[in-house]
């Protein structure tokens, strides 16, 4: 008796002790719809989750919709690719919305090597009432049928079903980045390394290859893709970033193969600062169109950049992410973190960028009034309706007392994935395999 | 560069040559198998270690420090310079070079390698091992690390003295991973 209970003690401290975070609940993607009104999240296990905003009540004004969970699915399982040996991650790369036509809602996720396009319905009536069975499903009798009825609608309790529509597959050899809808609503493209391809949302079988940067000689290869998106407004327009740091704009209409960029965005290097490690942290992990179809921004490990499209040779605006781990690089390089991907996100009026760092801080950039802020998710900070503080990393000298030192800071602890609401100041935040949405405060 | 200062460079270098090749060897178990992005970027970290790598030591060179114990590390660099992209050039050199019949290639060692020539002829077969299995690597992906790894004792019995394998080790993986962290596609 006395051992069961010494085992029962050891067990459940060591569950308290232990942030248990299973490898297939981490975040890998966020996206909120074009209407805000949806947020979905993919996970490594392959699951997506679908949350939605309740319905402001009239009765309570000055609480604004939250957020509950509205549909969960299994988008992609784990793969075999026989041929290669290898397998296929299950992980969602990314979630791209379709802008809502009907009643149902759609959306595309991605892994690896495959995309699926995914309707989202509602079910709240059933039919009852039918003559060759029962209620419950029991097939009836014939003989004891003695008329005819004809079955009517009932209500039922809501139900919501995740219906894959339209599995795209078997057209990447490399492993899948980005996908982006282009703004016809008929089209889109999935980017892998070193292809983007062009597919119809109806047409399955058979894509279209637009950017192909394979060389001849693989061992010829010094850049791959790292991102894609269509513009906004623009069917014919696409961007694509690449490992070496630059950035391409291609027209379709000028050749079906968009292999020459008619935009080359590029700034030259800062020999002063070139070190080992200059070409990863050049790498570009996001490229993001602004709303209003007139800007470009780029995340690289250490910066986000702000492009004009008009202007190719240099940036608009460059905004320090965390400039004190540039000391840092080759121990970061030792643990991984330098190859981590941060993605980042305009607001709905272009006027404020948010990006993500290390301790589960995450920064946002105010392009009119030029500040800054760092602010960080988690739980002790989270409590419901709680105002969350600015935080400060403190690059040497004296450390004040909130601030918190270079050392200090958790790296397994990255906000890679943020998204925030189209209209409205409403951000989601994915810390590892925690969602956070924050709002704005309400005067 | 002064000389402690060239020996610091030269020990961060290897260093950061070491975790690297840890790194490539780990990626190849990993779940969805190699990352060509990841692979791309941990193959131009190598290089540009191997490039600081030689800078700092011919400035040791230049400062006296001693030559004999870095010879074991001109084998393999040797080779390295023979089948990777030289330091600034574009890329379609490393194809070009190690495409040359074997009467060239003597040439581009001395430029690199302070006429080693003995060794390098010695370096040469394996290469030209390697080109062919190169070729086959890029017709049909060949994934087995256990392949590869029995490859390289062999060559390393050609071409190094007994007593530095384990550094010689080092620099002749280099000139295999960074030419075949491409071509495993």
């Amino acid at each position: 008796m006395e051992e069961e209970s010494d085992t029962r003690k050891i067990n459940n401290s060591f569950l308290r002790d232990h942030n248990y975070a299973t490898e297939a609940d981490i975040i890998s993607t966020v996206e909120f719809n074009s209407s805000g009104e949806l947020l979905a999240t993919g996970d490594k296990g392959g699951r997506v989750v679908v949350f939605q905003r309740e319905q402001e009540s009239k009765s309570q004004p000055q609480r604004r919709g939250e957020y509950n969970v509205y549909s969960t699915f299994q988008s992609h399982e784990p793969e075999f690719d026989y041929l290669k040996s290898l397998e296929i991650e299950e992980k969602i790369n990314k979630i791209k919305w379709l802008p809502q036509q009907n009643a149902a809602y759609f959306l595309l996720s991605t892994n690896d090597k495959t995309v699926k396009l995914w309707k989202i319905s509602e079910r709240d009536k059933r039919p009852e009432g039918y003559n060759l069975k029962d209620d419950d499903g029991r097939i009836r009798d014939p003989s004891t049928i003695t008329s005819l009825r004809v079955p009517v609608l009932q209500p039922m309790d809501l139900m919501v079903e995740a219906t894959a529509r339209r599995v795209f597959s078997n057209a990447h050899t490399y492993h899948i980045n980005s996908i982006s809808v282009n703004s016809d609503l008929q089209t889109y493209i999935s980017t892998d390394d070193l292809r983007v391809n062009l597919w119809n949302l109806e047409i399955t079988d058979r894509s279209f290859n637009i950017v192909d940067i394979k060389p001849a000689n693989m061992e010829e290869l010094t850049e791959v893709i790292t991102s894609a998106e269509f513009h906004p407004q623009q069917c014919h327009t696409f961007a694509y970033s690449s490992s070496k740091g630059s950035i391409r704009l291609c027209d379709m209409r000028e050749a079906a193969l968009c292999d020459k960029h008619c935009k080359y965005f590029e700034e030259p290097e800062d020999p002063s600062t070139r070190s080992f490690f200059s070409e990863i942290i050049s790498s570009i992990s996001d490229v993001k169109f602004s709303h209003n179809g007139r800007y470009l921004m780029t995340r690289d490990y250490l910066t986000v950049k702000v492009w004009d499209l008009q202007m190719e040779n240099k940036p608009l605006e460059t905004y320090q992410v965390h400039d004190y781990l540039r000391g840092k690089l080759c121990s970061l390089y030792e643990n991984d973190c330098i190859f981590d991907k941060f993605e980042c996100v305009w607001n709905g009026s272009d006027s404020v960028i948010m990006t993500g760092s290390y301790n589960n801080f995450f920064r946002m950039f105010d392009r009119n009034t030029k500040r800054d802020v760092t602010l960080e998710a988690s739980r002790e900070n989270s409590k419901p309706r709680a105002i969350l503080k600015p935080r400060k990393v403190c690059v040497g000298g004296k450390r004040r007392k909130d601030e918190i030192s270079v050392d200090s800071l958790d790296f397994s602890k990255k906000i890679l994935h943020t998204t925030w609401h189209p209209h409205e100041n409403i951000i989601a935040v994915a810390a590892t395999n925690n969602l956070y949405i924050f709002q704005d405060k309400i005067n | 560069m002064s000389a402690t200062t060239a020996m610091e460079v030269n020990a961060e270098a290897r260093r950061i040559l070491a975790v690297s090749i840890s790194k490539l060897y780990a990626s190849r178990t990993q779940r969805g198998g190699l990352r060509l992005h990841r692979s791309l970027l941990l193959s131009m970290v190598m290089r540009s270690a191997r490039d600081i790598y030689h800078s700092s030591r011919e400035s040791e060179e230049l400062w006296g420090a001693q030559p004999t114990s870095e010879e074991p590390m001109e084998t393999g660099s040797c080779s390295g310079e023979q089948t990777v992209l030289p330091e600034p050039q574009p890329e379609p050199q490393p194809a070009m070079i190690s495409a040359e019949p074997p009467s060239d290639e003597p040439d581009s060692e001395d430029e690199g390698c302070d006429g080693e020539t003995a060794e390098d002829k010695e370096n040469m077969s394996p290469t030209k091992q390697s080109r062919k299995r190169r070729g086959k690597a890029a017709a049909a992906p060949d994934f087995l690390p256990s392949k590869r790894a029995r490859l390289e004792p062999g060559e390393e019995r050609h071409a190094a003295p007994p007593g530095s394998c384990r550094a010689g080790a080092g620099e002749s993986l280099i000139a295999l991973s960074l030419n075949r962290v491409i071509p495993a596609f």
